[in-house]
């Protein structure tokens, strides 16, 4: 009975597995993405050296030392073996070796800090996480949008993210890493997309009671698509400035898609600054 | 803690007779609490020092610490620990008289220090730096508060031994609870000089 | 509830911020639970007065110092807040099973309702399930085992088990006057400021932990004390039992930690009473101060609820392989080892806050090195089965079970320790498979094993085998089911606390995780099945000899259930598996040549009166009724001053009645020795 409970059980995981081919973070679409899969393949399989053995060995010993097998060899006052020993401690060491190498390593090379590009050739965001929404500012471009984003492809996106109200995580699980934003605060997250598509983008962590809505969609698009989808928010008629700012501030949950033609250049560091511009008693 | 040693579990001849509880057990298990509240003033410390530079535009310590007030709040603590020593030395020697007034003195002086603290909160607070003011003003009445709520917490045991002293007289359970009083102002002690030196000195650095 | 709930700015002088409002008598879900408790509550009490029971249940029980019927308690009311915090989790996967749409009200909770669950679910687990589980285990065993006759300080025992339940009764008076926090189980600030949840659920989940949390310290101190200085005579620290060796440990981490945990719970209490600024967006607060004070409790915590699993899984091993455990020094420096470095690991709950490369890094690998001594004991488990006679028995089978799925769990750990892996996984599903894969396949697989293998210990009576194994079938099979769809989910970019989504293609795993959670009630079911049929068959099932599983340290000496001063002569430690020696050399049941009189402590009144006040007090803070709060807190000060000048705390037990106990004890298994042979 339990026999078939776990096989059928296998099965279905199998079948999970199979079609497994469109998660998320195992389809990444872009260069970050790309490295975090590589680096929880290889992280898998450093630590499947020593735990495939453990999980044949957890299995097979209670079963070849069963009560009932009198021919398995019985030593009840053996206890100690430095052979046994030596290898237990050095073959995990070993691996934890190894895989902190690799993680000193992705930890600089995957730092979300780091620029993907030239200065000149990146696109700067701002992102500020609202209850419950996402803004974004083009500084560039002048202009802002809840949200939704879109994005040329193949071109470096440096996110500069804060909070107008409590923590949240931004995170593009087909692009890769995320981050928290929290007030007062500006956090770094370098991003690119190395193909076109709609990616889900929303906030990873929970932040009140119309968490589960905080989410946009990231458009990666062409170089002119992009250019067009400015122009296009530029024909908006609303503009983010004090009055409609304070209305986006206000709890709303399941907020729409909104477009601003135009935005203060300064507004994403006067919102830091309305925390930490009083701690410096500006 | 020597006197932990000698009634420790490897006593043969003891351990028939009672094995919870003894004088030494409880002496020992006041000194784990007391490192334990030593973690609790790290804490504080932890969370003072990273919120030091948090003033939000308002006093700074500099506006308000004076040294020489607190040099004498730190004196009547510091005398304070040297009294309860005689306090202890008479205790050894079963010198009630000697004994209480010597903790008598000790409590004047611990409530003497609650008094100029009180006073310093007040006059912070009057200036316009109140627990509400910043996170800097935040942190320090945390970490000053707290060593103070322990002072209180402090005289307000002694006021119990004095009853304990008075019904029961030296006995073993009175001596052992004199003992951990004894640890318990010390050890407050060390944490003011700690509070002084972090809190005020470098605050007016 | 939640949103919905007015604030109260200006609570009156007399009730606070209580109104009947407070209590959700609109609330479909509510209601009936409440109505249900009322009427179960009604019941009991009533039952226990015709029975004329209150009397013995205050002498016996809500008084007594003795650790084994404390340890017993604490297990009891572990098992009653797990029913509670188990319906909290099925409700979860209910919810997410059902609201697959792309705006709010999909499924049956709204956010206020469903965030509250998912709050209550961690904490109650948490705190209220494991520790309870933890702390009971080792308060039935520990003292035992070393062969003492109580802690080294019962009255505190005593109290610490009464805070706990206090801080159990809070949690449960939220759901029906008020709400409890709708924050995260951690309630990470400016979300449980009062700027942002100005209600009073947060104001339960402080008081809840903050009462409840000092108790444990106490128990940290009292079994650190226990440990070190009362083992029987010729105990060194190299013989103690693993269980004691890993309840020590987790003793250390617990006074170590638990002062930061109430610091940090009281600078968010300040915060929101008093207007303070520690964790505020504005005028110099630092949110990030928190997160890294919290986990600094935190991460020693997750230690201290896996530790003496660790153990219990080292006896059990031990004892139905047949043989001595493989490599005790390594465990043991296994065990120390993990100890130190679980206090320096705790910024891997969060690398994705911005933190420098090279500080995630330092941190990431700490995390990884502690998986080497982690490895280390499950070789030494298995190494202890090899060459063995191993014998499947209900306690085994969870030992076995615990050893497949933990090692997958500890995997996925250590993936989750890589700092760059984390910035996809943090906060996802997968990160909710694994600490659920380490909690469920690691600590609560060790608690049943210890509650089925000390089950006869403390009661006399065994639990039933079969029911018993069956148990363990659900369980794991219910784990699988509910967690690995969670994985991959959290691999398709699901993220933690969803209460809606709307992506079509999450929702048949979540199918499949609410079907494994059904299997897990189909396995708590069981057990509950298991207690009462081993309650009805109780004598069939008798353990006569105090020593039912042929085991080998010292607990198993004494009878079954242990008299209340548990040994009549204190034992001479000759062995690590000190009762095994004694069984190969002829040495065990012998009467010493003469009993001598026993020095034990009362039962006190002090511990349930001064937690009663405690209880005021966190009620009234909570509602702010500041008369009720100040009369809680005077009368704890009070009612401790009070117990201090009791005289008489401690008696002896006469050498007749040891002697008769004895004798008893001796006969029975005499008795079984002649039958049986």
């Amino acid at each position: 009975m339990l026999k078939k409970l776990l096989l059928s059980f296998v099965i279905i995981m199998l079948m999970l597995s199979l079609s497994g081919c469109e998660l998320a973070l195992f389809d990444p679409k872009g260069p970050i993405g790309e490295q975090a899969k590589d680096l929880i393949l290889i992280s898998t399989g450093l630590l499947l050296i020593v735990i495939i053995p453990v999980l044949f060995m957890s299995i097979y010993f209670p079963y070849k030392f069963r009560k009932g097998n009198t021919k398995a060899e019985y030593k009840p006052h053996w206890e100690h073996s430095t052979k046994i020993e030596v290898i237990v401690w050095l073959v995990p060491c070993l691996i934890v070796a190894a895989l902190a190498y690799v993680t000193y390593v992705t930890s600089h090379s995957l730092d979300p800090r780091k620029p993907l590009g030239k200065d000149e050739d990146t696109l700067t965001i701002q992102v500020v996480a609202l209850d419950w929404k996402w803004l974004f500012i083009y500084p560039e471009q002048q202009i802002a949008t809840v949200n939704e984003i879109a994005i040329p492809v193949n071109k470096p996106i440096e996110f500069l993210i804060t909070s107008d109200t409590v923590m949240n995580s931004f995170f593009i699980p087909r692009l890769g890493s995320q981050i928290y934003a929290m007030a007062g605060m500006e956090n770094r997250l370098n991003l690119m997309a190395s193909e076109e598509g709609v990616f889900r983008g929303l906030s990873a962590n929970y932040s009140g009671f119309g968490f589960s809505g905080m989410k946009f969609k990231t458009h990666s698009v062409s170089d002119e698509a992009f250019e067009q989808w400015v122009d296009k928010v530029k024909t908006s008629p609303k503009v983010l400035d004090n009055t409609t700012y304070q209305a986006l501030t206000v709890k709303s949950k399941d907020n729409e898609v909104e477009h601003f033609a135009d935005v203060d250049p300064l507004h994403f560091k006067k919102t830091i600054e309305k925390y930490t511009g009083v701690q410096n008693g500006q | 803690m020597s006197q932990s040693h000698a009634t420790g579990h490897d006593e043969i001849d003891h351990h028939d007779h009672d094995h919870h509880d003894s004088g030494g057990d409880t002496v020992f298990g006041f000194w784990i609490y007391i490192m334990s509240d030593c973690i609790l003033f790290a804490t504080l410390f932890a969370t003072y020092a990273v919120l030091s530079g948090g003033y939000a535009g308002g006093l700074t310590p500099k506006d308000l610490f004076d040294l020489n007030f607190v040099a004498v709040e730190t004196a009547l603590l510091l005398f304070s620990s040297f009294t309860f020593g005689m306090a202890m030395l008479y205790a050894n020697k079963r010198h009630m008289k000697g004994m209480i007034s010597w903790l008598v003195f000790t409590l004047a002086l611990g409530l003497g220090f609650l008094g100029m603290e009180l006073y310093e909160f007040y006059h912070f607070s009057s200036e316009g730096a109140t627990p509400q003011s910043s996170a800097y003003w935040s942190a320090f009445y945390a970490l000053v508060a707290t060593h103070g709520l322990h002072v209180l917490g402090g005289c307000i045991w002694m006021l119990v031994l004095f009853a304990h002293f008075k019904r029961d007289g030296f006995t073993e359970d009175n001596l052992v609870r004199l003992s951990c009083l004894s640890l318990f102002w010390h050890f407050l002690d060390i944490i003011w000089i700690c509070v002084f030196s972090v809190v005020y000195l470098l605050g007016v650095m | 509830m939640g949103s919905k709930a007015t604030i109260i700015t200006d609570p009156d002088p007399l009730t606070g911020k209580l109104t009947w409002d407070s209590i959700p008598v609109h609330d479909p879900v509510i209601l009936p639970v409440m109505i249900a408790v009322a009427l179960g509550g009604i019941f009991l009490f009533a039952l226990i007065t015709k029975m004329g029971k209150w009397r013995y249940l205050w002498d016996e029980w809500i008084t007594s110092v003795d650790h084994k019927k404390i340890g017993i308690m604490y297990i009891i009311a572990a098992i009653i807040m797990l029913v509670r915090g188990f319906a909290d989790a099925l409700m979860m996967r209910a919810q997410q099973a059902l609201a697959t749409a792309d705006s709010v009200g999909a499924g049956y909770l709204p956010p206020e309702h469903y965030d509250q669950i998912f709050t209550a679910h961690g904490v109650i687990m948490i705190f209220f399930v494991a520790m309870p589980l933890v702390v009971g285990l080792m308060n039935i065993v520990v003292p035992l085992q070393i062969g003492a006759r109580d802690v080294a300080f019962p009255f505190l025992n005593s109290l610490s088990f009464w805070l706990f339940v206090v801080g159990a009764v809070l949690v449960n008076v939220s759901l029906f006057v008020g709400e409890f926090a709708a924050t995260g189980w951690l309630a990470y600030p400016p979300l449980s400021g009062l700027e942002y949840s100005p209600w009073v659920g947060v104001d339960y989940w402080l008081w809840a932990l903050q009462i409840s949390g000092i108790g444990t310290l106490l128990t940290g101190i009292n079994f650190f004390v226990t440990i070190l200085r009362m083992r029987a005579p010729g105990m060194k620290l190299m013989q103690m039992p693993v269980f004691t060796w890993t309840s020590l440990c987790a003793n250390v981490l617990i006074i170590i930690s638990f002062p930061i945990l109430t610091v940090t719970i009281t600078l968010l209490t300040l915060d929101r009473y008093i207007g303070t600024n520690f964790f505020t967006n504005d005028l110099g607060g630092n949110q990030m101060m928190y997160v890294n004070l919290i986990w600094a409790w935190g991460h020693p915590e997750v230690y201290i609820l896996i530790l003496p699993a660790f153990g219990i899984f080292s006896e059990i091993t031990a004892t139905f392989s047949r043989k001595r455990l493989f490599g005790y020094t390594s465990l043991v420096w296994a065990t120390a080892v993990i100890m130190v470095l679980s206090m320096v690991v705790w910024l891997h709950h969060f690398f994705t806050m911005g933190a420098g490369a090279s500080v995630n890094a330092f941190f990431g690998i700490a995390t990884m090195i502690i998986s080497v001594p982690t490895g280390v004991k499950i070789f030494n488990w298995l190494f202890t089965m090899y060459k063995g006679r191993v014998e499947f028995s209900a306690a085994m089978w969870w030992t076995c079970s615990f050893l497949f799925t933990f090692t997958i769990g500890g995997m996925t750990g250590v993936m989750l320790a890589v700092p760059a892996a984390d910035f996809v996984l943090h906060n996802s599903l997968f990160l909710i498979a694994h600490f659920h894969n380490v909690i469920i396949g690691g600590a609560v697989f060790g608690y049943f094993a210890g509650m089925t293998y000390w089950f006869p210990k403390a009661t006399g009576f065994m639990l039933d085998e079969k029911l018993g194994k069956i148990a363990c079938a659900l369980w794991t099979v219910g784990f699988f089911a509910a967690f690995m769809p969670l994985y991959i989910l959290g691999f398709n970019g699901m993220t933690r606390r969803l209460n809606y989504y709307d992506n079509p293609e999450w929702t048949p795993l979540l199918w499949i995780a609410a079907g494994g959670a059904l299997i897990v009630l189909a396995g708590i079911m069981t057990q509950f099945y298991q207690i009462f049929v081993s309650i009805r068959d109780r004598h069939k099932n008798k353990d006569v000899t105090g020593d039912p599983w042929n085991a080998r340290t010292l607990e198993w000496a004494t009878s079954s259930p242990p008299p209340f001063y548990n040994f009549a002569e204190l034992p001479k430690i000759h062995d690590r598996d000190e009762h095994y020696y004694k069984k190969e050399h002829g040495l065990a049941y012998q009467a010493p040549d003469k009993y001598k009189k026993i020095h034990m402590p009362k039962n006190t009144w002090a511990g349930v009166v001064i937690s009663a006040f405690s209880l005021m007090m966190g009620f009234a803070f909570i509602w702010h009724i500041w008369w009720m709060a100040a009369f809680g807190f005077l009368g704890m000060i009070a009612s401790w001053i009070m117990y201090s000048f009791e005289r008489n705390k401690d008696y002896y037990v006469p050498v007749e009645q040891v002697e008769e106990i004895e004798a008893k004890h001796l006969d029975a298994v005499r008795q079984h020795a002649q039958t049986n042979s």
